[in-house]
Parts: C-alpha cells; structure tokens; sequence
C-alpha cells in the first residue's frame, strides 16, 4: 500500500443550501486498516460526513484526499452501508447483492457467484431467491451489508448498520464483521450511537458533537484482536466504555 | 379460476345485472317506446340480429385505438425520457405537451384529416394526440422519482447514465407508466370514435362511430345502442388488459399489486 493514508479529511465543513451547518472544521487521516468508529449523538453530521467521505456530496469548507488523490479514484470500489437497506425493491436478493458487480462490468455468471458467498457470509444463503419484501427488517439490513461486501471493497463506508436489530443480533453481526475485517483487510469506517458497539469492533474512536456538527475526542482502543464476546465481558472493555461515556457527557457539558 | 379473481369479477358482474333488470323493469313498466329507449333484450337482440355489421365496425374502431395506443405508447415514452435526461428540455417542451393534451380533439381533427391523405392514418394520428399526454406526464413524473438512496448507490458503483436508466429509473417509472396506460387505454379508444365522428367514413372503412351516426339518422335505436354496447364494452377489455399488464409486471414487488396480508 502506499504511505497516503486512505482518507485525508482536512478542516472539513458542510453548509446544506437550507443553510443548516452539519459539519465545521472537521480533520481526519485514517490510515490503511484501521477500523475507525464514528460516534455521535443524532443529528452531528455523522451521516453528512459519510456521504462526503464517499464522494457523493462535495463539501462546502475544505477538503478531501483519497489515498492522496483528490477525487474518488475509480479503481478502487468503496462499500456503502446506508442508514436504511436501500434494496431494488423489483429485483431478487440475490440480484440486488450482484448490482455492483454487474455496474462494474462482471458477467452475470461470476456476479451470481460472488453474491451467493456474500449472502452465505451473512447468513441469507436461502433467501438468494426471495424478494425484498419478503424479509423482515434485519435481513434486509444483512442483504444491504451483502451488497457492500461483494465487490470485495478496499473502503467499507456503514452508517449505523445494525441500529435497527435486537441486542443478539447485533453482538453476532459485530463479531461477525471484526472477522470479515480482519480477513478481508478492508478500512472501515463505521457509524454508531452506541459506546459498546464502538469500543467493540473499532482501533479508533472518533467523538463527535452536535452544532455545529465537530470531532470532541479520538481515542485508540488497543485491545487485540481477535476480538470475541470475551472481549465484551472483560473488565478493560467496561473501563474504556465508562471512559468515553465520561468525555462524551463532558464535552456536551461544555457544549451547553 | 381462483377465488380472488371471483372475488374481483363478482361484484361489479353483481351490479351490471342489477342495472340490466332495472333497465328492463324500468322499460317495460313505464312503456317506453323502443325508438326512445329500446329494453335490455331489444337491444342484444340487434346485437345478434346485426352481428356481421357491427362485428366489422368494432374491429375497425378497436384497429384504430390500438394502433393509437401503440403510437402514444412508443412516443410518449420516447418523451418522457427525454423530459427525464434534462430539466431543460423539460422546461422548454412539457408546455407544447400540454398544448396538445388541451387542444380538443375535435377542433383539430377535419385538419389532421385534410394533410393526411390516408384516412386511416389520419384516425390513428387523431386519437394517438389524444392518449399522448398521461404516458408522458406519467412516465415523466415516474422516471423522476427514483429513490434517492438508490441513485446514491448507483453513482457510487459509477453507473453509467445507460445502465441508471435501465436499471433504475425504468424500474422506478413502472408503477407510474401503468397507471398512465390504465388512462391512454380508455381515450384512445375515445379518441377513435370522436375522430371517427369528424371524418364521417362509411363503406368499406365504416366503423362503430359510423353506425351510431347512420343509426341516429334512421332513428334505429336499437342499433345505436348496440354499438354504444359494443364501445363500453370494447372499453371494458381494454382497461381490463392493461391492469392485466399492470398486474403481470408488478406483481411482485409493488404495493399496488400485492395481496392482502
Ligand atoms: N439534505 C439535507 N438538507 C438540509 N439539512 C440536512 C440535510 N441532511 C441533513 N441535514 C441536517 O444536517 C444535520 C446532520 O444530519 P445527519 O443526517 O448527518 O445527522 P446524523 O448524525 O447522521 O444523525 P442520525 O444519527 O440521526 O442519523 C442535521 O441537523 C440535519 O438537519
Ligand atoms: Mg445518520
């Protein structure tokens, strides 16, 4: 890899047309690798950042780079998790988790198989053939991460994937994707509310406050990996929860 | 036949033979004369008795409105995607759109019949101006409304604007062009009869319109309203098709064609 780092925020703002500021002065380098947690609470910017992240939107203040460059490079696909599933609702599953690949010039035959192993990965190996309707709303959620997963991207870009689940679903899904991660190699940026989810599965904590939306506090979690449900139950897990739930309550005191 | 199609076809089958009866009782109660309004079984009796007259005048007329309807079809959505390629072109045409959708048929049907030699093209063209305007308003609005997360998700894969047509906005408009076909269905059939009505073609060419005009001279009630019979019902089938159509398409995926939980 080269020594640019893969995502280079510098002194970012955005200001929608409405005149709403979502984001001011935000920085950022994320290196090749890391697992970067976003957290913050609703209405921040996180999802506003992401979408700049990925190139979809260009933003107002400042600037982008990346992996040094500074449009979006074509080569390199990113993998986008929306807040919501975001499934063609006239098209199969499978079909649906083939899209990027058949966007990107794959013969149908390759992209069925790519989407079959990204569907098994999450667990929908059955429900290739269902329409979207047909699954409830967490599967709907996996199908979506199955689609982002199978162009095998070098950026994986999930805001608030599992927000909608149950706490089970949700730990299984965690632990699921620190070991895709971890195999794949890809740089994650992720998406939370929740303290837990991001000390879980994240190397870096990113804090961030609401108006203007802004970054408070990065924080490296260290723990090694892999990283299992005894990770979850251990005594250092609970102390850097606490810890970043103290500087979040602090930073919003001084906020206020 | 499944039970949901009864349960579809029942009633309204219900209805039709309460207003027969009514129409009927109503008819021979009161003593209406035949030449003001013929009874229910006057009149499907002219249906058989004219059957080889007016089986001729209804393949011409449904000729007509098909051939109509396959023209507004092919042109309107030629143009709605169009409209969808740039706000500008748009701007600029949508109003002409309008134009012809508010010009009445009538007004410019004995023009229309006059530049165009062939008669028949002159009919088809007539009454393909009249089913135009909700493919294009349909289809235009559909293609628009894409969902904005789904096109986020196509720029993101760097979809071509080829491949974001295809595969999501034509999906998308789908639902809208259906209901736009449901309209065009009934007013190119209108549109036939009314220009019908304009070129007054007999003979050979002679079609339901025709036989109303020539029925109402003769003061042959029943004939006319045999024809008028015939027309409703050709109505009937043809909206019956296109939600057919609408049905086979979406099926599976819209809300509008979904089974009840
Ligand atoms: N398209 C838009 N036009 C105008 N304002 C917007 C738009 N999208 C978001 N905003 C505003 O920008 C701010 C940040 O929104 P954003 O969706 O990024 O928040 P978020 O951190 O993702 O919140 P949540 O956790 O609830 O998803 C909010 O104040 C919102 O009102
Ligand atoms: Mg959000």
């Amino acid at each position: 890899m080269s020594a640019a780092p893969v995502l280079a925020v510098d002194a970012v703002g955005h200001t929608f047309p409405s005149g709403t500021t979502a984001l001011t002065g935000v920085s950022l380098a994320i290196a090749d690798g890391e697992f970067v947690a976003l957290l913050g609470p609703s209405g921040c910017g996180k999802t506003t950042l992401l979408s700049l992240l990925a190139g979809l939107a260009a933003p107002t203040a400042g600037s982008i780079a990346w992996w040094g460059e500074p449009l979006p490079p074509p080569g390199r696909p990113f993998g986008y998790v929306f807040q919501a599933p975001t499934l063609m609702p006239w098209a199969r599953v499978a079909a649906n988790v083939r899209l990027p690949l058949e966007l990107r010039g794959s013969d149908r035959a390759t992209a069925q198989r790519a989407a079959l192993a990204a569907l098994a990965r999450v667990g929908l190996a059955e429900f290739a053939d269902a329409w979207p309707r047909e699954l409830s709303g967490g599967m709907r959620m996996r199908a979506s991460i199955a689609r982002a997963l199978v162009a095998s991207p070098l950026l994986l870009l999930l805001d608030e994937p599992f927000a909608a689940l149950d706490e089970f679903a949700r730990n299984r899904l965690d632990d699921e994707l620190s070991h895709w991660w971890r195999d794949a190699g890809f740089t994650a940026v992720f998406v939370t509310h929740s303290i837990q989810e991001a000390v879980f599965l994240a190397t870096r904590v990113v804090v961030m406050a609401a108006r203007p939306g802004r970054v408070i506090a990065d924080l490296a979690i260290d723990a090694p990996f892999p990283r299992g449900p005894a990770w979850r139950a251990s005594p250092a897990f609970a102390t850097l929860c606490a810890d970043i739930s103290r500087r979040v309550a602090a930073a919003a005191e001084r906020a206020a | 036949m499944t039970p949901r199609l009864a349960w579809r076809l029942l009633p309204p089958l219900a209805v039709a033979a309460l207003l027969v009866a009514a129409w009927q009782a109503w008819v021979t109660l009161a003593a209406v004369p035949a030449y003001i309004v013929p009874s229910p079984r006057l009149v499907a009796h002219t249906l058989v008795a004219d059957r080889a007259l007016l089986a001729a005048s209804l393949g011409i007329t449904l000729g007509v409105a098909l051939q109509a309807l396959a023209v507004a079809l092919v042109v309107g959505v030629l143009v709605a995607i169009a409209f969808a390629q740039s706000r500008w072109i748009e701007a600029s045409f949508y109003p002409y759109a309008v134009l012809l959708q508010v010009t009445p048929i009538v007004a410019i049907a004995p023009l229309v019949i006059i530049w165009v030699k062939d008669t028949h093209v002159a009919l088809v063209l007539c009454a393909a101006v009249v089913a135009l305007f909700p493919v294009i308003a349909n289809t235009t609005l559909g293609l628009r409304s894409v969902d904005p997360g789904l096109r986020d998700l196509f720029r993101l894969n760097r979809a071509t604007r080829w491949q974001t047509l295809t595969r999501l906005a034509i999906p998308s408009a789908l639902p809208y062009f259906f209901g736009g076909l449901r309209v065009a269905t009934g007013l190119a059939l209108i549109g036939a009869v009314v220009a019908e009505f304009v070129a007054g073609t007999g003979g050979q060419g002679a079609g339901l319109a025709y036989q109303i005009l020539m029925a109402g001279i003769q003061l042959n009630v029943p004939r006319l309203f045999a024809a008028l019979v015939l027309i409703a019902a050709a109505g009937v089938v043809l909206f019956s098709c296109a939600s057919l159509l609408a049905w086979l398409a979406l099926r599976h995926w819209h809300e509008s064609e979904l089974p009840p939980r």
